[in-house]
């Protein structure tokens, strides 16, 4: 029962971290390897918001969201959309993504240096609930609250709302959706925002949940994310939340039964087997592109 | 049909398209009155559906100019084509199949219709094909061929077009359903649509169009009233099948 609550809420923010990884390459067929440095550079921003400038991290959060979600339309605009012309785009645009990250990390690492931050004790009071025989922390309950608040928000955002019905349309096929009229850059740049903002907010509450912020901190949350979306199908957003779920409670009852050392491996081996079995991922049959 | 042309709504003067170095349309110029069926036919990359891309927006033109009830539209990118009044019914028709036909409705109605109109406008489509009034909350790519063409027009007309431009609207269908097809485009003209038509099946196309141009390796070689190209010897040796 304690490993599931933990594994929920490692879960949690390997979902919330895939699925913004995830929404990109629905919409652009690409993997933006710079996703990781936002993650990174957005624990930062909340860490400064809360550290130098005294805000309460309810409000540091969303601040330190949106500049995530900002970074992603520069990131959008200068490492992306000027290489959309070209036939090998896929492919540029992978690279010029890693040049991306690899700017951003030395950033944080000219402002903040190379050892590990943290945030003031006390940003998230501490306390703790017995339920039906797990120890739960006040910040878990919080972090996993905030995770589902997020989904919700963002299936009404996907389902519902007609900025959601255009990301679907372009993911499904640019042309067709420039036919009916829709504004694919700008759809495109949504994209990255709420893609970012995702990838932001994973990173504040991994910041929060192991108090440890550095530079090069999105390293591993980057392989793990690439795996959680293979695994869910490229492309599904149900995919990468059940599959961040998955990776997460496996995580945790490896490290739990085995030991810390197995953690890797298992995991990087289920998700091979099961891409063995079913080479489309979880839910991908459906996520693939037709146009 | 009247034979009186109204003042061109749509006029394209020595446009010029070209993919890298191949050159598909070299300097073509039409006009398409308002009200009325025009129709472009010739052979097999030809350049008809280069042009109609240029006009919707899809691929930039190198050269001309095209004006839109006198306002110059040349090289819009395709979601203000869209605006200005240009709705493609694509080769292909381009239906999203991943969502459901209302979804496909909406997403063309939605930017277009004035604001409390959208439903209104999708339940007149769903009047005029009933089949997609039935299938609403399916999804398309569950339509058979001639349903997904009804989409593709009834997306078109929830754009509130000025001009309509149909791209092989036949294609891939079966006799009957081009027969369906073609009398819906009657019906919609008769409703005050201006309709530029490109279509491989030049016997039909003519059989529904006022005017018809020719096009040959991206040139007009030939236009007329329709039924005088239908009549012309060179347009039957070639295009159909030497008579009747």
């Amino acid at each position: 029962m304690q490993q599931a609550v933990n594994g929920l809420f490692l879960g949690s923010i390997y979902a919330l971290f895939a699925l913004g990884y995830t929404l990109v390459f629905g919409v652009l067929d690409i993997l933006n390897l710079a996703h990781a440095a936002v993650f990174m550079l957005a624990s930062f921003v909340a860490l400064f918001l809360v550290g130098r400038s005294g805000l309460h991290i309810l409000v540091a959060f969303p601040l330190a969201v949106l500049f995530a979600g900002l970074l992603g339309v520069v990131l959008e605009r200068v490492a992306f959309r000027p290489l959309r012309a070209r036939a090998d785009s896929n492919i540029s645009g992978l690279i010029s993504s890693i040049a991306m990250a690899t700017v951003f990390e030395a950033l944080a690492l000219w402002i903040w240096g190379p050892n590990v931050s943290r945030f003031p004790f006390g940003t998230i009071p501490e306390r703790q609930f017995q339920v039906a025989g797990a120890v739960i922390s006040r910040l878990q309950l919080t972090i996993v609250a905030v995770a589902v608040a997020i989904f919700l928000l963002l299936t009404w955002l996907v389902t519902r709302t007609r900025l959601g019905r255009e990301v679907r349309a372009v993911a499904e096929s640019p042309r067709a959706a420039r036919i009916l009229g829709v504004d694919v850059d700008r759809v495109i740049a949504w994209s990255f925002f709420i893609s970012s903002a995702l990838g932001g907010a994973a990173g504040v509450l991994f910041g929060l949940a192991f108090n440890a912020i550095q530079p090069d901190m999105g390293r591993g949350v980057e392989l793990k994310g690439l795996a959680v979306i293979i695994l869910g199908g490229m492309g599904s957003m149900p995919g990468a939340v059940v599959a961040g779920f998955a990776l997460g409670l496996t995580e945790v009852f490896v490290v739990a039964h085995l030991g810390a050392s197995w953690r890797d491996a298992i995991s990087f081996a289920g998700l091979f087997l099961i891409l063995v079995l079913r080479p489309r991922g979880l839910f991908g049959a459906a996520a693939l592109r037709e146009a | 049909m009247s034979d009186a042309p109204a003042l061109p709504l749509l006029e394209i003067e020595d446009l010029h398209v070209a993919y890298g170095h191949v050159e598909a349309v070299r300097g073509v110029s039409l006009s398409v009155p308002e009200g009325s069926i025009v129709t472009l036919i010739g052979p097999n990359g030809a350049g008809k559906t280069s042009i109609l891309s240029a006009l919707a927006g899809l691929h930039r033109p190198r050269a001309g100019t095209v004006r839109l009830g006198g306002a110059d539209v040349t090289g819009l990118p395709a979601h203000r084509a869209v605006a200005a009044g240009l709705s493609l019914v694509p080769e292909g028709r381009a239906i999203l199949g991943r969502m459901t036909v209302e979804e496909n409705l909406v997403l063309a109605g939605e930017r277009r219709q004035p604001p409390g109109a959208l439903l209104a406008a999708i339940d007149e489509q769903c009047r005029r094909f009933p089949i997609l009034g039935e299938r609403r909350g399916q999804l398309a790519g569950s339509l058979s061929g001639g349903q997904q063409q009804m989409l593709a027009f009834a997306r078109a007309l929830l754009a509130r077009p000025r001009i309509l431009l149909l791209d092989e609207p036949s294609m891939g269908l079966s006799p009957i359903l081009v027969g369906q097809i073609f009398e819906m485009v009657e019906q919609i003209h008769r409703e005050g649509a201006t309709i530029l038509l490109v279509e491989q099946n030049a016997r039909l196309a003519l059989s529904v169009a006022h005017h018809a141009y020719v096009l040959e390796h991206g040139k007009l070689v030939l236009s007329g009233p329709a039924r005088e190209l239908a009549e012309d010897p060179r347009v039957q040796a070639a295009y159909l099948g030497g008579g009747h």
